[in-house]
Formats: C-alpha cells, sequence, structure tokens
C-alpha cells in the first residue's frame, strides 16, 4: 500500500526551507555517483537531527511511502538512487563531530561527517583507516552504509572492522541502538551491527556512529616498482604476503592506466611499463626499515625494470597521485568509462587479466586495470564512446562478463562499491535462491513493509510473509496420546 | 535427549527440520567446552553434534583463507595453518596452541574448542587486539535454519561486500538462529618470532598507565593485556608441608605487550623505555623471549568456575581492577580494547583463597598455588556479580562461567541489554519454530 507523500507533515518536521519538492531542485538527487541510472524522487527533505529523521522516517512509514538515505552521493552502484514517488533523506547537515575521545580510542560523529574529517579530527596522533579515494567527500553514513574500503584496508581492515556502534532510525520510525551504546566493544545480543553495516541502506539510516581509531604510524615507506607485466606485479606481491609481510597497501596499475595517469599528472612513471606497483610499509620505524630492504629484494627477484623509493614526502604524495587519480584520469584518454568493482582470490591474478584481455578482444573495447592488490579488489576500466550507437551497451556487458569472471574465478561481484542496483541483476551467479531467500529473512526482520531503500541489493522484488505463529502443543499432546519424544 | 551426529548439511537439515515439525527443542554441540554458558535452560530433545563434520575443505595457502566445517577442532585447524607458516589469529582458551609439527592437539578428541563453537560463542583470545575477533575472521559462513534451509553468505575471499554479512550475525548467536555448518575464515602469516615486555605492578593506577601508554604507542603489539591477582598467595614452609598465606601485597598485577616479526626486539625495546619513562623502580619491567607460557596463562584465566566478562572502554580498566581487587577476584583484560574476564572466589571466605591463577608462569613473578576450595554459597557468588554490575554499570558483565545454582539465580546476560524487540523479530524469521536452543539468549531468545 504505497500512499501520496505527506508534503504537509514532512514540512512541519523540517520546516518548509528543508523539503524540497520542486522538479528542478529534486534532479540535484537523481543520481549518486554511477551517473547511468537517474530517478527524480517525489521530495528530498534535509533533516537536522536524529529526531527529524526518525519522525520522517515515521511519516514515511505510517503513508507508505519508500524512501533512500544520502550522503553525499558519491556511491558507484546506484545505491542512492532515489525511488519514484518516494523520499530522499538527505543526512548531509547531520555533520557535527559529537565526541572525540582519544583516551579510548573512539570518536562519535554525525553521519554526514565526511570521511577526511575523522581521521583530521583524531589527528596527528591517531586516525580512521577505511580510506575510500572519495574520502574527501564521501560521508561516514555512506561508507557505513556500503562498508567502504580502500587502499589500506588489506592491513586495517574495512568499515565494519572501525564501526563499535549506531543510533539507527529502522524503518518503523523508532529509534535503536546497534552495537556499542557508549562505544564499547561485545554488547550481548546478535551482533546486528555487524548486519547492518554493508546493508545498503536497506535495513534503516544510522543518526549516529561510534568509530575505533588507531595510533598513527610512525613511519611510512613507499615504493613504486616497474614490470613488463602485471602477472610480475602480483607475483611480487604474493611474495610480500607469503613472508609474512603486511604493508600498508598495495595497489597495481596496467599499461592503460599508467598511460592515462601519466597525461592527467606528469608523476614521471615510464610510459613503457606494462605495470606499476606501488609498496607503502607503515608502522614503527624501526620495522619498517626492516622490512622495506626485502620488499625491494622482492621486486628485483621478479624482473622489475625499475625501483623509485619516495625519498621524501613530495615524492610520496606524487606517487599517490598518480595512483588516487586513476579513475577520473581515464577521460584523458576516453570520452566515457565505466569502472568495475569485483574481486578474485589473489592467486587467481593471471588467469583472471588473461580472460579479462580475451573480453576486451571480444568486445573491441579497451580496458584499463588498477587494483588493490593485497586483498584481490580489481577496478578494470571499461572505455567507450557513448557517441558511438551501442558502444554504452556493449561496455556494460563487458563489464558484466567481467565481473561474472570474478565470480567463476571463486571471487566477489564487489569488493567495496556494493551492489546496489547496478549489479543487483548478478547477485543470482553468486548466491542460489535459497541464500537470497534467507538475506531476505533478515530484511523483512528490520523492514516488513520494504520501505528502506526498495529496489536494491536483491534482484527481484520479495513480499515478506507473516511470521508463523511461535511452537504450539499439539492437541493429542495437549491430552497426553503422544509425548514429545 | 536423543544426540545426533550428521555427516552431511543435508543431514543435518533432515534432523532439524524434524525436530522443527514437532517442535522439539534442539543444541547444538562441538567440543562441549562451553554448554554452560547462556541461561539456563531445560535439557533439549535432541542434541546436534558436529563431530562428523569435521574436515579442513580448503588451505588456500597462497590466497591466506580457509573453508573449515564446523567440528573442526581449532587446534587441528591451526596445526595444518603452521605447516604452512600460516594461523587463525584466534586463540580462545580450551583449544591447545600448538606449532608446527606440534602434534599434541591432533587427536580431535581431546583437540578442545571446535571452530564451529567458536563462531557461535564469539570467544577470543589475547590475538584479538591486533587481528580483530570471530566477526573480524569468518569472511563466508553456510548455516542450517530449522526449516532445512541450506545457505551460504559472504564468500571465500577477504574483502566482499555482496549480501548481508549474515556471518557476524551468527558469530555470537549461541546456535539460536541455527547451525554454523562451515566457515570460510581470513588467515594470516604466524610470525617467526616473539618477544614480549612484561611490567610488573602492586599499583592498579599504574598498570592502567602502563597499558594506556602501549595502547596509544605506534608499536603495533599483537596482543595487550593486564592480568590482576587480588589477593596473591605465597606458599611457605611448615612443619608438615607447604602452606598458604596471602602475598606481601593486597593485589599485583602486570600489563604484558606482545611483538611479533623477523625481529620482534626493536619494538618490544622500544615499549621497555616508553614503560621505564612512565614507571619507577615499583614497577620492573622485562622482556620475555620465551613467551608462550605467559600468553597461555592469560587465555586460560578467561575460563574458571565463576567468570564475569566486563565489556568496557579501555580508560575503565582501574574501575575492573579496583572491583576484582573488592570482589576478592582475579582479572585478566584485553587492555586496549576494554574487555576484561573477571574471575570471582567460588567460596564465601575473603581473603587468601580467591581464584589465584594456579597456572601463572613462575616467570610472570607470581606465587603458583590456588586457595583451598571452600563450600560453595551460590546466594553469596551471585551477589558478588550483582555487585560487580552495579560497580561497573553501564558496562555489560555477562556472567560466563558459574555452577548451575548460581546461574540459577540470576540472568547471566544481565538483562535485555540493547535491541531485543529486534532481535526477537530476528529469531522469528530465521527459526519461526523457535526449536534452537529455545531460551538460552538474551532476554530469553
Amino acid at each position: 500500500m504505497r500512499g501520496p507523500v505527506p508534503i504537509g507533515e514532512l514540512v512541519s518536521i523540517c520546516g518548509p526551507e528543508r523539503v524540497i519538492t520542486e522538479h528542478a531542485a529534486l534532479r540535484t538527487y537523481e543520481s549518486d555517483g554511477l551517473l547511468q541510472y537517474a530517478v527524480v524522487p517525489a521530495a528530498a527533505v534535509l533533516p537536522d537531527s536524529a529526531d527529524e529523521v526518525a519522525a520522517v522516517v515515521a511519516a514515511c512509514h505510517r503513508t507508505g511511502v519508500p524512501w533512500v538515505a544520502r550522503g553525499s552521493g558519491t556511491g558507484l552502484s546506484g545505491g542512492s538512487l532515489p525511488v519514484e514517488g518516494g523520499v530522499v533523506i538527505s543526512l548531509s547537515r547531520m555533520r557535527r563531530i559529537l565526541e572525540v575521545d582519544l583516551d579510548n580510542q573512539r570518536i562519535l560523529v554525525e553521519p554526514g561527517v565526511t570521511n577526511a574529517q575523522i581521521s583530521a579530527a583524531v589527528g596527528p596522533t591517531h586516525f580512521y583507516p577505511p580510506d575510500p579515494s572519495s574520502q574527501v567527500i564521501c560521508s561516514i553514513g555512506g561508507n557505513v552504509a556500503e562498508n567502504s574500503g580502500g587502499v589500506h584496508c588489506f592491513k586495517y581492515g574495512f568499515t565494519t572492522n572501525w564501526v563499535v556502534g549506531c543510533e539507527v532510525v529502522l524503518p518503523d520510525g523508532s529509534t535503536t541502538v546497534l552495537g556499542g551504546a557508549f562505544g564499547e566493544l561485545d554488547r550481548p545480543g546478535y551482533d546486528l551491527l555487524g548486519a547492518f553495516v554493508g546493508s545498503e541502506g536497506t535495513l534503516g539510516v544510522a543518526t549516529k556512529i561510534w568509530l575505533r581509531v588507531t595510533p598513527a604510524p610512525e613511519a611510512t615507506r613507499t615504493v613504486v616498482a616497474y614490470f613488463n607485466t602485471p602477472e610480475e606485479a602480483g607475483q611480487v606481491v604474493s611474495d610480500i604476503v607469503s613472508a609474512g609481510v603486511v604493508p600498508g597497501a598495495m595497489e597495481i596499475m596496467d599499461k592503460l592506466a599508467i598511460a592515462a595517469t601519466e597525461a592527467a599528472t606528469h608523476a614521471g612513471n615510464p610510459l613503457d611499463a606494462g605495470a606499476l606497483l606501488i609498496v607503502e610499509l607503515d608502522g614503527s620505524e624501526s620495522e619498517c626499515d626492516a622490512r622495506f630492504d626485502e620488499v625491494v629484494r622482492f621486486c628485483e627477484a621478479n624482473g622489475a625494470t625499475g625501483v623509485r623509493i619516495a625519498a621524501s614526502e613530495d615524492e610520496r604524495a606524487l606517487i599517490w597521485k598518480a595512483r588516487k587519480a586513476a579513475f577520473a584520469a581515464m577521460g584523458r584518454i576516453s570520452p566515457n568509462f565505466y569502472v568495475q568493482d569485483g574481486v578474485i582470490p589473489r592467486t587467481r591474478l593471471p588467469q583472471a587479466l588473461r580472460r579479462i584481455e580475451d573480453l576486451g578482444v571480444e568486445y573491441g573495447l579497451r580496458v584499463a586495470n588498477v587494483f588493490h592488490a593485497g586483498d584481490g579488489n580489481l577496478h578494470p576500466l571499461v572505455l567507450f564512446d557513448a557517441a558511438v550507437a551501442g558502444e554504452a551497451e556493449r561496455a556494460e556487458e563487458l563489464a558484466g562478463r567481467i565481473v561474472e569472471v570474478c565470480v567463476d574465478e571463486g571471487g566477489s561481484l564487489t569488493g567495496e562499491h556494493g551492489i546496489g542496483v547496478d549489479k543487483k541483476r548478478y547477485m543470482p551467479k553468486m548466491f542460489s535462491e535459497a541464500d537470497l531467500a534467507t538475506f531476505q529473512r533478515l530484511r523483512c526482520a528490520f523492514d516488513p513493509e520494504g520501505m528502506a531503500n526498495p529496489g536494491k541489493v536483491m534482484p527481484t522484488p520479495r513480499l515478506c510473509g507473516e511470521v508463523p505463529g511461535p511452537y504450539r502443543q499439539h492437541p493429542l499432546e495437549a491430552a497426553g496420546l503422544i509425548d514429545r519424544l | 535427549m536423543k544426540s545426533e551426529e550428521p555427516a552431511s548439511y543435508e543431514e543435518a537439515a533432515e534432523l532439524l527440520r524434524g525436530a522443527a515439525a514437532d517442535g522439539r527443542p534442539v543444541r547444538f554441540r562441538g567440543g562441549g567446552t562451553k554448554l554452560g554458558w547462556g541461561r539456563p535452560i531445560p535439557e533439549p530433545d535432541l542434541e546436534l553434534c558436529t563431530g562428523a563434520l569435521d574436515r579442513v575443505l580448503e588451505h588456500n595457502a597462497g590466497d591466506f583463507t580457509a573453508v573449515l566445517q564446523a567440528g573442526v577442532p581449532l587446534a587441528v585447524a591451526q596445526a595444518a595453518f603452521a605447516s604452512a607458516g600460516q594461523m587463525l589469529a584466534l586463540d580462545p582458551p580450551l583449544s591447545p596452541w600448538g606449532g608446527a609439527g606440534d602434534d599434541t592437539a591432533l587427536d580431535a578428541a581431546d583437540a578442545g574448542a571446535t571452530i564451529g563453537g567458536i563462531v557461535a560463542t564469539a570467544d577470543s583470545g589475547p590475538l584479538r587486539h591486533k587481528y580483530g575477533g570471530v566477526r573480524d575472521l569468518v569472511v563466508g559462513v553456510t548455516v542450517v535454519l530449522s526449516d532445512g534451509t541450506i545457505a551460504r553468505a559472504g564468500g571465500k575471499v577477504i574483502k566482499n561486500v555482496a549480501g548481508y554479512d549474515l556471518g557476524k550475525l551468527f558469530a555470537g548467536a549461541f546456535g539460536t538462529l541455527g547451525l554454523i555448518a562451515e566457515v570460510t575464515v581470513r588467515l594470516h602469516p604466524r610470525p617467526a618470532r616473539t618477544a614480549t615486555v612484561v611490567a610488573r605492578s602492586s599499583d592498579p593506577a599504574q598498570l592502567a598507565a602502563a597499558a594506556a601508554a602501549l595502547a596509544h604507542a605506534p608499536l603495533e603489539a599483537d596482543s595487550l593485556d593486564l592480568w590482576w591477582d587480588a589477593f596473591p598467595v605465597e606458599d611457605f614452609q611448615t612443619e608438615t608441608g607447604v602452606g598458604l598465606r596471602p602475598g606481601p601485597a593486597s593485589g599485583s598485577g602486570a600489563v604484558l605487550a606482545r611483538f611479533a616479526s623477523a625481529d620482534p626486539f626493536p619494538r618490544a625495546e622500544e615499549a621497555t623505555a616508553l614503560l621505564r619513562r612512565i614507571g619507577d623502580a615499583d614497577m620492573p619491567v622485562e622482556i620475555d623471549d620465551d613467551d608462550q607460557a605467559c600468553w597461555d596463562a592469560q587465555r586460560t584465566a578467561q575460563r574458571s568456575d565463576v567468570v564475569v566478562k566486563v565489556s568496557a572502554l579501555p580508560a575503565a580498566l582501574p574501575a575492573s581492577m579496583a572491583a576484582a581487587q573488592a570482589l576478592g577476584g582475579t582479572l585478566v583484560a584485553r587492555a586496549g580494547l576494554g574487555l576484561a574476564w573477571i574471575q570471582l572466589p567460588v567460596c564465601a571466605s575473603t581473603g587468601g583463597g580467591g581464584a589465584g591463577r594456579a597456572d601463572a608462569p613462575a616467570q610472570a613473578g607470581r606465587t603458583d598455588a590456588r586457595g583451598e576450595p571452600g563450600a560453595l554459597d551460590a546466594a553469596v557468588v551471585a551477589e558478588a556479580v550483582e555487585e560487580l554490575r552495579r560497580r561497573l554499570a553501564p558496562a555489560p558483565c555477562v556472567l560466563l562461567d558459574a555452577p548451575a545454582e548460581v546461574r540459577a539465580r540470576l540472568d547471566p546476560w544481565g538483562g535485555e541489554t540493547g535491541p531485543v524487540t529486534l532481535m526477537r523479530k530476528v529469531k522469528e524469521r530465521f527459526d519461526p519454530a523457535g526449536v534452537c536452543a529455545p531460551g538460552l539468549f538474551v532476554g530469553g531468545i
């Protein structure tokens, strides 16, 4: 039962200036970072407090109106794509840092605070490790919804490993706390926080977030090495990991990615290299020094054609500038591009790259590769020209085939960008009907009416049945005619 | 109670479905090391044992992952990983921690806790400081629900955000949502060498300050623990043998920080220098490079006759130590995380007896003795648990180990902490028949 948006009630909650209903203004919210999809919502609200969020969600619940929470709109899977006739709840006004507790290495923030602001608030002694490349803009609420990663997560873990508690408005408009109520670990009960983080806005909306932070590393050592092939670079990564070295970051770019980033950043990487590998060690001074020579030796032993060690913070920044610009730099070599996000077991890298290359040939499209090498997270970039008839569709199909290769090699549809609307059709490639139906049980416990971000994650719309009644004694048992064995 | 040992997930599904159809309560059993935990419930009709689901299905050494059936004893899996220079960074108590080629743990019958039971109870040990807990190391899970559904969530790669993370939901659910049949875990390199910095003191404030300094230093310790004994005892020679008497100090303890790598000593020395700067002659600091025994002691002290687990913030450590002191108990804590396990004495006497750590290694500098056991006074013990809760509120204090008489007098979970209404809805969706360990969990779920 879906009703009209209760505009009057939303206005009474947030005030007229924070309820947007004009079509032109609403177009601000029609897409997230994945521009292929656009839906103009019926209304957008900009609540200023958790109470306002709860009141808005309660109004939607009462009137049967679907809603989508939105942070900074940088997501890459259409996770915060609006629902037609629904409400967008923008958390961008809720950007207060509520408590910095360095004694306990905790910080309490509102969902609209950006990822980079968190590290800034606890620095320079501490930092918040998950660092998606959009970290200057993306919000922590969005990071929680998507379980965001970044280049440092092989060593430090993902958003889910750093969130210790959330105040959450549930789809019925009630407010609860999942996980630690004051930042503590191991609160008794189901780990609903663990289920909530990464649920892509389908279980509720976080209004306050407790995070752990960690001491900033004393030292950082960065090296970039060049190879003839990505496979050689991949072998270095395997050697490093097998030797028990855990770098803060390990990133590989292939020849096409190097060409694009050189055009954009002039970082000084050789255009004839088949691949480059960035390895960054961080930690204590003594440990970094001890392991750094080992890393350089592994590069040389695997045929590195050149090794560049960052001698200063400026040189380090230049190395990272090229890598962090990789997605945007594709614009230098192609009118359009599509960012894919898949995961493979790291040892399958040679096979996966060969299959991706073959697919590129089959579709007549170029594919640049950038990856978080430690955890096998590939970001193939499919280059195309939308002005050429049919090429955008071919690119999308190719990107889909690539992610199927990842699943086929024992990996995943997505490592950090999420399923959203973009990949929900591939979910049956990775999960059986029984798996999907089991996911839906969780959804139904939180949101039986399906009002929170409907149409995401699950490949097909699903309804929640009534909960079967609890066990009741059988009449024959009651009559003493049978026994429970 | 009937006991079954299914040899396949399908067989487990069939048994569960049958039990659900008849409304017969079921519990799951691995190594049987934590059967007493949770609220006391009547003996169920059916016990599903995971003993026949005991295969290490995959050890992908190059990818640092493994797929384990629920009934695999952790120690058995660790021995397999160790032979490849790897480990699952989980070291809860009652699971022997052996090295490569150490086959003492290989006899499954005495191998202690299974991976299924450890995941179901989210148990952990000192390695949690650096590597996280069960929730952080399980990357995929296969579960069997009471309606016979066999479902998988997560995957076999360490980075994956496809679908809901049901592994975290089932971790620590105590089997009340269904059977964990199989888990995929992330592995880590097994450190070549370890060294532990030990700082001893009889001043709780000094120990807390030492722990805080180490937690804030960028030294990347593998483990950072603390222990405190309210009534250290020492033995003395009597005419007829060895007797026990209270030690010279009222309470003593230590902070332990373990460093691991090819060469852990530079960091251990930095940590030592740091501690010497904040301490004085009252806090001797030394480096122990044969440190397995002192960490085994930390693990072992998480289990006893009466153990309460405290979930607090790190800054509350002094309060936890003070509570342990006042109640005559013994404490071990993950100092950087704020988690503490307090052993309470089972006898009503105060002083001298207590829960002293019989397992404490000599090099940690503590007496190796235990008080004479007194008669259990359940009312006194239950009151001590409640007193602990009052002192440490709002930190949740969960009673883990306790005799049935104590358990019957209070809610081991400490009441309905957290969103119990929502938890009930989750339970109803996953186990609509309500047959998976009903009543055992928080809020009587």
